[in-house]
């Protein structure tokens, strides 16, 4: 067996072991055991890619495996990893194993919302192990389809229209996405060969520039709605607000990076020419996503509509560097997701442990929890120290490589786009000393909160895996930001040829 | 020589911050403290042998100190060429700071053993000056600019935690906000300005920078408004460096910085962080002068405005601390003014005299703040109102503090004299309203120190029940500071720090010392009648200048202008619209393509009921018109 497969037949085989079992003890441990093997299996691929490079493999994805599945329109079960999808396969690995002890508690139909955690956390690995569109879209609608019962079954507040609103609008967002990916197929091979799925295969050929003009925005679209793309970002908000800890977690954590990440393959390796006449709209949109939703955030007063705002500036930063289109700004858009991922799902574990114990996320009735709570409220501090790109953890290495990058363009226009986005760090600082103010810092405002507690070990666990796991990546970026480098070459150079 | 050692200096703090902030709550207070004391004494120590071999032991070549990079290592890579180095440089400005650095800190450490004890947040308190002093180091030894932006940002945070360190207290809650983001403001500037002059010149090294100072000044393209990119990008720089050094008018947040604990405004808001824009401005100092001569002039008018501006406000403060705070402003004004006035070599009597002034009132400030928090400690209380007479009780926190005040003032043999003396002359030969303008703000100077020190000691006979001496620990500190601000004016600053490394001729010139004297004296006289024993004159001096007290009083309501931005127009103006506008135009308009579809598929729905006779009907009449259609209009 192939390694790359085992990242999706490990979480099947969970999900049929946890069929059998009815205890809740026994669905934690199965799930917990499961994810455990998972991250395992995703460090041993960061160490078996870096082996692989060193012994000289150069070719552009390794670990290769094809296997035909529905001939008649050669769609393939295809995986290969680069060093993006490595790391991304890295980061999705320490969300899911986070996130099922972020669930701890959850004792509603238990068994059945780890199932459909685990199912969506399946179709995130299936989606960056994947070198077939189809395949990668199939994967991609399993990861967004759980999310409806998530919401809809374990959220809290408007869940059932928040529910309905998330699915709704990334399901629009998806429907322009398989327009798109059918144009490209229809497009991927010259007159006379056989029409191909493989990402690989059609990157040789160029797509005619005229289905380019049309199905580049599609695809670049149909990404970005679940990138949180502005105008297209507000199911975040009321989706975020409304869904248990968990499923928050890994929407904020991973799903929304299946965004930044498809744009960059997808729309932008496959599309080169209309990537580079239509870059500018978007760089405008993107460039409204950062500062937009950062002041949206200076206002808010829910904790999750705060966080939920502020991924929509961060993840708009992704998309942003996806389009400076050189390499320093694309190995710095992998870096903030990462970054962004790793944080944000810090972030709203913590929330959901506060939550759990104040019962409410409205920072007015909130003040003085580093009093009761102090490790859950340094653990707050930091990851919003990470979040305002403080150097020594994430944000700050993914941020500054974004800004190098961008400013790499000498015209005007670049430029000032640039320099709006800069200026989001100060917003941020707004947003995040003014929760972490009103929250940790001052006096106890209730009484009541002087009973509270602080974390206990199942809590601590995946706070401290996130801590080091940000920490790690904010003290030694240059391995990482290397393993990315190396494997923007294909994707940079056909870009740059379009361009000169 | 090797200097790879240097290095420890730095990491000592940062290993000290590890274990007393990861391992605190399971150590003794007492054992935290002098963990992170010894800590900071081994880097201190390090740092005197490193001044001692790279002053003395290597000395000159060929007339000049070499800057030596002693480590470096690559951080991140972000093209070929740019990339962000972690490192050493050693070179005469980045020693002297070492040495002020290491030895305010390791003071501040002792004197907060005493200060501090019985605090519950004490070895927290610990854990962030380990931090600061580790961040602060770090700042100072970089060896690319980017190197120091993110140390910049590391002090930025360590200064606010320790503000905030009162945490359950709103108002050191909101302080520490405030120095945050006021200096994040400033910092933006900063990064754009390192953004352009990475891609004009495409390098972060300062050595680099600096020695191709002219070729790269020549080089840069035009930027607007008639100035080169580079000129654009040193003045952006600036302002992240004036932010930092609480210049006008980014200078908002230091008094509010008070509300940290007193050892910390010592050592962050008076000797150390503070002055890093003065060392920023210094650092790239080659650049600054080779790009079009405004950047200087920036540097130097924000310098003069700034040391007047606080001179006048902190003559009518009641809060000790504050009054101080703003004597810092007024302070590094001169340090900002006297490198804006001076050139390189033969011409860089500024830049001499604005390290000299950094040492001189690093030692004499710390002392300054250390003497009010040893009379805080005594009465409770941050107010002048509260004070006087304390001589009685307090004789080595008043002799010490007297020491301070007279080198503060410019008295010779003081410290401060000499110092003050070289930023005077360098004014005078550069444009002499500039020299009129500090030669007011000296006589400024010394009229508030006396108001404070008259107050504090002298002033009425009130009784203080708990006043008492200090403890050893804080006394100490004292006195070490006092002997090194009564002599640090000897220490040949024209010979070990210079703009190019080299010796400079300077000598004391009477036609400027004698005024500066002058002033000063009237200054104390003026102190001395007003505050020695209680009197009418100062108020009726308030009422003779009517509004201008008011508003210096309110400190020109500079703080209010801000609050006015940030709040009715940043907050209610811009966010809360677009809160409302994501809701109520892009939300709503999203719901409404939902709802208009359930709208169409609620209509329609009726006309599949399930009755065969609708159904039938249906069809014929299909049937029917596409007959007509057929028979009549086709054929």
């Amino acid at each position: 067996m192939d390694i790359l497969s085992l990242f999706v037949i490990i979480p099947i085989l969970t999900v049929v072991a946890l069929l059998f079992v009815k205890e809740l003890e026994k669905v934690r441990v199965i799930s917990a055991v499961g994810m455990f093997i998972q991250l395992l299996l995703s460090i041993k691929l960061v160490f078996d890619y870096i082996a692989e490079r060193a012994s000289g493999n150069t070719s552009e994805m390794v670990f290769q495996k094809s296997y035909q599945w529905f001939e008649s329109i050669n769609i393939q079960y295809n995986v290969g990893v680069d060093g993006i999808s490595v790391v991304m396969i890295l980061l999705t690995g320490i969300i899911i194993f986070t996130g099922i002890f972020a669930s701890w508690k959850v004792a509603y139909l238990s068994k059945e919302f780890f199932i459909s955690l685990i199912v969506l956390a399946t179709g995130v690995f299936g989606f960056f192990i994947s070198l077939d569109l189809f395949t990668m879209f199939l994967f991609y609608e399993v990861a967004v389809l759980p999310m409806y019962l998530l919401i809809g079954i374990w959220g809290t507040g408007n869940k059932e229209y928040s529910a309905m609103k998330l699915t709704l609008m990334l399901m629009g967002g998806s429907a322009f996405l398989l327009v798109g990916l059918i144009g490209i197929y229809m497009n991927s091979a010259p007159e006379g060969q056989a029409l191909t799925y493989n990402i690989l295969e059609i990157a040789k050929h160029n797509i005619p520039i005229e289905a380019q003009r049309f199905f580049f925005p599609l695809t670049f679209i149909g990404f970005g709605v679940l990138g949180a793309l502005f105008p297209f970002h507000t199911w975040s908000p009321d989706g975020h607000a409304s869904a248990p800890t968990a499923v928050s977690m890994l929407h904020a954590g991973v799903l929304m990076k299946l965004g930044g990440y498809g744009a960059l393959r997808v729309a932008m390796y496959l599309m080169p020419e209309a990537a580079n006449e239509m870059s500018w709209i978007f760089i405008i949109l993107t460039g409204i996503s950062v500062i937009y939703g950062a002041l949206g955030a200076v206002v808010q007063t829910d904790l999750k509509y705060i966080n939920a705002y502020s991924s929509v500036s961060h993840c708009g930063l992704v998309l942003f560097a996806v389009l400076m289109v050189n390499k320093t700004s694309f190995n710095g858009a992998i870096l903030q997701m990462l970054s962004h991922g790793l944080m944000t799902a810090m972030f709203f574990a913590l929330i959901g442990m506060i939550y759990g114990r104040a019962g409410t996320r409205d920072i007015k009735k909130l003040g003085g929890l580093m009093k009761v709570m102090p490790f859950l409220a340094v653990m707050y501090v930091i990851a919003g120290m990470a979040s305002l790109g403080l150097p020594g953890l994430s944000g700050f290495v993914a941020e500054m490589t974004i800004f190098v990058g961008a400013f790499q363009h000498s015209d005007i226009f670049h430029r000032v786009a640039t320099i709006i986005a800069v200026s989001s760090i100060v917003v941020t600082a707004v947003y995040i000393l003014r929760v972490v103010g009103k929250i940790l810092f001052g006096p106890i405002i209730n009484e009541e909160h002087k009973q509270l507690t602080d974390a206990v070990w199942h809590e601590k666990l995946p706070l401290i895996v996130l801590l080091i796991a940000i920490a790690g990546m904010g003290i030694a970026p240059l391995w990482i930001s290397d393993l990315i480098m190396e494997s923007l070459d294909p994707i940079v150079n056909k870009l740059v040829m379009v361009t000169q | 020589m090797d200097f790879t050692y240097t290095i420890y200096i730095v990491l000592i703090p940062l290993f000290a911050f590890l274990v007393n902030g990861l391992l605190g709550h399971k150590i003794k207070d007492s054992i935290s403290g002098v963990f992170a004391t010894l800590a900071l004494g081994v880097s201190a120590i390090l740092s005197y042998f490193t001044a001692y071999n790279y002053f003395f032991k290597v000395g000159k070549v060929d007339g000049v100190y070499e800057k030596i990079t002693a480590f470096n290592t690559t951080w991140i890579n972000f093209t070929d060429k740019l990339h962000i180095d972690l490192g050493v440089l050693i070179d005469p400005i980045s020693v002297m700071m070492l040495v002020v650095i290491t030895t305010v800190s390791l003071l501040v450490h002792i004197y907060s053993l005493g200060y501090m004890k019985g605090d519950e947040g004490f070895t927290r308190f610990y854990a962030y000056l380990s931090l600061f002093t580790f961040s602060m180091l770090g700042l100072v030894v970089a060896t690319n600019i980017f190197q120091m932006y993110m140390f910049w940002e590391l002090v930025g945070l360590s200064s606010y935690l320790l503000i905030g360190y009162y945490y359950t207290k709103p108002s050191a809650v909101a302080a520490s906000k405030k120095a945050f983001i006021v200096t994040r403001f400033a910092d933006l500037g900063f990064l754009v300005g390192i953004l352009f002059l990475s891609f004009t010149t495409g390098t972060f090294d300062f050595i680099t920078l600096n020695e191709n100072a002219s070729i790269l000044a020549q080089a840069a393209p035009l930027g607007f408004m008639g100035l080169s990119v580079l000129t654009w990008a040193v003045i952006l720089i600036f302002i992240g460096g004036a932010g930092k050094s609480a210049m006008f008018p980014l200078h908002i947040w230091l008094p509010d910085a008070m509300e940290g604990p007193t050892p910390v405004s010592a050592l962050i808001h008076a000797a150390t962080m503070v002055v890093a824009g003065v060392y920023l401005v210094a650092r790239l100092f080659p650049i600054f002068s080779a790009v079009d001569p405004i950047a200087l002039e920036i540097v130097a008018i924000v310098g003069g405005v700034s040391s007047l501006f606080a001179a006048i406000i902190a003559c009518t403060q009641i809060d000790i601390k504050r009054v101080l705070a703003f004597s810092t402003m007024s302070q590094i004004g001169y340090m900002m003014l006297a490198l804006g006035v001076s050139g390189m070599g033969e011409e860089g009597t500024g830049f001499m005299a604005s390290m000299f002034h950094l040492f001189t009132h690093a030692m004499f400030k710390a002392l300054l703040f250390l003497g009010a928090g040893s009379i805080i400690h005594a009465v409770h209380s941050n107010n002048l109102t509260d004070m006087g007479n304390l001589r009685k009780y307090m004789p080595i926190t008043h002799i010490t503090f007297l020491i301070a005040c007279l080198a503060i003032a410019g008295v010779p043999p003081f410290s401060g004299f000499f110092s003050k003396d070289e930023i005077l002359v360098a004014a005078m030969n550069h444009n002499p309203i500039y020299f009129w303008i500090e030669w007011a703000v000296a006589g400024l100077t010394a009229f508030y120190m006396f108001r404070l020190y008259f107050g504090i000691f002298w002033a009425n006979d009130k009784k203080h029940d708990h006043a008492h001496e200090s403890p050893f620990s804080m006394t100490l500190p004292l006195v070490i500071l006092a002997i090194a601000a009564t002599f640090a004016g000897f220490v040949p600053f024209n010979e070990l720090v210079t703009s190019d490394g080299g010796f400079l001729d300077i000598h004391i010139h009477w036609n400027i010392a004698l005024p500066s004297i002058a002033i000063g004296l009237v200054g104390i006289l003026v102190a001395y009648i007003f505050y020695k024993k209680e009197s009418s004159l100062p108020s009726k001096m308030e009422k003779s200048v009517g509004s201008l007290y008011t508003y210096a009083y309110n400190k020109f309501y500079i703080d209010e202008v801000y609050m006015f931005v940030t709040k009715k127009i940043i907050f209610n103006k811009i966010s809360t619209p677009i809160a409302w506008f994501d809701r109520n135009v892009i939300d709503a308009s999203m719901d409404s393509i939902a709802n208009i579809t359930n709208y169409f598929s609620d209509k329609i729905k009726t006309i599949q009921s399930g009755q065969l006779q609708q159904y039938i009907t249906a069809f014929i009449a299909a049937v029917l018109i596409l007959v007509f259609i057929f028979n009549y209009l086709i054929s």
